[in-house]
């Protein structure tokens, strides 16, 4: 019987890892002593950042998905079906539509999905973009927005992409000004802590990049129930504000598999977080936004997570000790309006420095976007 | 453990996790929780010690104590909810 290694999840840590996996495995892959497999429930791996630009017309939802099948190495065997559970005891899994399956290595990268019905009324009342129908509800919102109250309201903490929300509403002043309808607008961007962003840097830079363009920042704002008939919010410290327009980050959720397998409270599966192995079980990776650890929900935390956790699994199916660690590398690109960007760039226990916002680093930004496809290949 | 006067009815272990990640997971907890519940926030993030206050006088809730846990590395942030 060959080693069975199984990676679940078709999105951006799921593709790297497994293409990673094929070329460390090559000869072992060759010789019948590893069989690596693929399960995602989508046959179509979609690049999420892209949503972003989808509202500004500047990109389409068709540009943020590719097949599965044609970015993965033809060693993989990639197989469409969703996992219903995992026994880490029995180191058996559970699919929706085929006999159960066995595995030798597991790793989850399933990410992290949004459940708006945390909170009342935010489905019906507020847009978003972190996914392709909501990403083009709000280009047609947005189309026709001319005058009114537009929020952008961080609801829930932890979400995708962080620098998400500071991008969208300074890329949102400046579409609007290009439009001539900036001075129609009041703009207000609310987090629910006592600063405009997570990371101390982040804050201090989008805190004053709101001053100077008119941008109200409202803070401890933690979105209780949303009144979609009323257009109004409700906050948990007590205040209520109106808007025309709301755009909300919704909360996120993990998975219920993770949670019922034991592996993580709240559906985030518990992990080392220099080897992304799971702390309730043995031979059971998590990487990507499934995973706990202290940094972003980010493409490129899953894209470096990948890489030492290929090393660790391929060490492990030859016998060997694993070494390989991940360091926390985060790296993300900030739109800075519709023609400038900065980034950053940290790991566990630093904080990040913001570099001044340049029309190259837009263009470095939306170059990456197209290069991606090469990242999710296992090429860059 | 700590030695602690307080008797939590919920224990939130953000420990391991950085801002905002204690706080978010307090609010969490206070989200769900009825008038009167105490709640123990246990953290290594030195920062709760100043954001947890800062949130709490702002939404209305009882700040009970802070306990150093540990060697100083840790936390313990006995809340009330009203």
């Amino acid at each position: 019987m060959p080693h069975e290694i199984i990676v679940v999840g078709g999105g951006t840590g799921g593709t790297v890892l497994a293409n990673r996996l094929a070329d460390r495995l090559d000869t072992e892959i060759a010789d019948g002593a590893v069989h690596l497999t693929l399960l995602s429930d989508d046959p179509q791996h979609v690049y999420k950042p892209v949503f972003l630009y989808v509202p500004f017309g500047e990109k389409t939802v068709a540009d943020a998905s590719r097949p599965l099948r044609d970015l993965v190495d033809d060693r993989i065997d990639v197989v469409v079906d969703r996992l219903t559970a995992v026994d880490t005891d029995e180191k058996r899994l559970t699919l929706r539509d085929r006999p159960d399956w066995t595995y030798d290595q597991l790793v989850l990268a399933t990410g992290a999905s949004l459940a708006p019905d945390e909170v009342p009324g935010l489905e019906a009342g507020a847009h978003h973009f972190y996914g392709p129908e909501g990403a083009t509800a709000l280009r047609d919102e947005l189309a026709t927005f001319t005058e009114g109250h537009l929020v952008l309201s961080v609801v829930g903490v932890p979400h995708m992409c962080p620098a998400a929300p500071v991008e969208f509403v300074l890329m949102v002043d400046d579409w609007l000004r290009e439009r001539g309808r900036r001075e129609d607008v009041d703009l207000t961007y609310t987090y629910p802590i006592q600063r405009a962003h997570g990371l101390q840097p982040v804050a201090d830079w989008a805190s004053a990049q709101f001053e100077t363009r008119d941008i109200a920042l409202e803070t401890f704002v933690n979105v209780e129930a949303v009144d979609p008939d009323a257009q109004t919010v409700e906050t948990m410290e007590g205040a209520e504000f109106d808007y025309d327009l709301l755009v909300a980050i919704p909360p996120h959720a993990g998975s219920d598999v993770v949670s019922e397998a034991g592996l993580g409270e709240d559906g985030w599966v518990d992990v080392d977080k220099h080897t992304l192995e799971a702390t309730a079980a043995e031979d059971v990776y998590a990487i990507g936004d499934v995973a706990d650890v202290p940094t972003s929900k980010a493409g490129s935390v899953a894209h470096f997570e990948a890489g030492p956790v290929a090393d660790r699994i391929a060490s492990r199916a030859r016998g060997e000790t694993p070494t390989a660690s991940y360091d926390g590398k985060t790296v993300c690109f900030l739109e800075a309006g519709t023609d400038a960007a900065t980034f950053i760039e940290f790991g566990y226990g630093d904080e990040p420095t913001i570099r001044p916002a340049s029309k190259m680093l837009h263009w470095a930004k939306l170059g990456y976007n197209e290069s991606y496809w090469l990242t999710a290949r296992g090429l860059l | 453990m700590s030695n602690t006067t307080y008797e939590p009815d919920e224990t939130v272990d953000a420990r391991g996790a950085t801002c905002p990640g204690p706080l978010m997971d307090l609010i969490g907890k206070v989200k769900e929780s009825d008038p009167g519940t105490v709640i123990e926030l246990r953290t290594s993030d030195s920062g709760s010690k100043t954001d947890v206050p800062e949130w709490l006088d702002e939404a209305g809730h009882d700040l009970l104590g802070i306990e150093d846990a540990e060697d100083g590395s840790e936390w313990d942030i006995y809340v009330e909810v009203t």
